[in-house]
């Protein structure tokens, strides 16, 4: 029993110090690194894309295959759901 | 459940019906869409599962008549991705912005007031993802709650 709470003492401690680190080396709120893609899609989602709702325009045309992903994945946790409960069904 | 719990329900189950179509069908204008009006349709199923029990829901809707909407959504959303690659040549493509058909009045640029009939495909997509949410949603909190009321589950 003492053995396992020293070694859990330990992992939480190196993940404390990895997560300090992270934090520590995080970039500042609202100074993005690299500008010019949402530039680019502030600028030019009204003429292209026609809508007035830009995070749309984003999710579903700009980055549609990323939709595409989640779409997948909603789809294969039906499945599995559906495999699971199959003995329920008549 | 008690009548109480029944009765709030049948209050509720409509409105949250209709704040969720409204999300879905104006995606493109306001925050919100298929994924996000989806899930405000299926708490309100959900709650309809709470009020009246699972057994009494599963005896009207089939799940495999759910499962084949999940499907038809999914279809209908790859359907349109490759309809974007036959007629403007890139996958995900938005051939009706700008074309002046349905949904292709293009607005102003600036800070314009909202026209439904703008956004080209996203509009649809939207609506094929609400389907497919809703579906999927529903099916899973359907046939979980079934399996857990259930005696030879328990």
């Amino acid at each position: 029993m003492e053995k396992r709470i020293i070694a859990g003492a330990l992992v939480l401690g190196i993940v404390a110090v990895f997560f300090l680190f992270s934090v520590l080396l995080i970039h500042p709120f609202g100074d993005p690194g690299q500008a010019q893609m949402d530039d680019y899609i502030i600028t030019h989602t009204q003429n292209e894309t026609g809508t007035q709702n830009g995070v749309t325009s984003v999710v579903f045309d700009y980055r549609g295959f990323d939709t595409l992903g989640e779409a997948t994945i909603l789809f294969s946790a039906v499945t599995g759901v559906l495999l699971i409960f199959r003995r329920v069904r008549h | 459940m008690t009548k109480i719990v029944k009765t709030t329900a049948n209050i509720l189950f409509p409105f949250t019906m209709i704040f969720g179509l409204y999300v879905i069908a104006h995606g493109h204008l306001t925050p919100g869409g298929g994924f996000q009006g989806g899930a405000i349709v299926v708490s309100g199923c959900a709650l309809l599962l709470v009020a009246y029990g699972s057994s009494w829901v599963f005896d009207r809707i089939k799940d495999k008549r759910l499962a084949a909407f999940e499907s038809l959504g999914a279809i209908g959303f790859i359907t349109i991705a490759f309809l974007g690659l036959m007629f403007s040549a890139v996958f995900f493509g938005n051939f009706l912005a700008g074309s002046g058909s349905l949904f292709g009045t293009t607005p102003a640029t600036g800070s314009t007031l909202a026209d439904f009939n703008t956004g080209g495909v996203l509009p649809l997509m939207n609506f094929a993802v609400g389907v497919k949410v809703i579906a999927g949603l529903f099916v899973i909190v359907l046939v979980m709650a079934y399996a857990s009321s259930t005696k030879e589950w328990g």
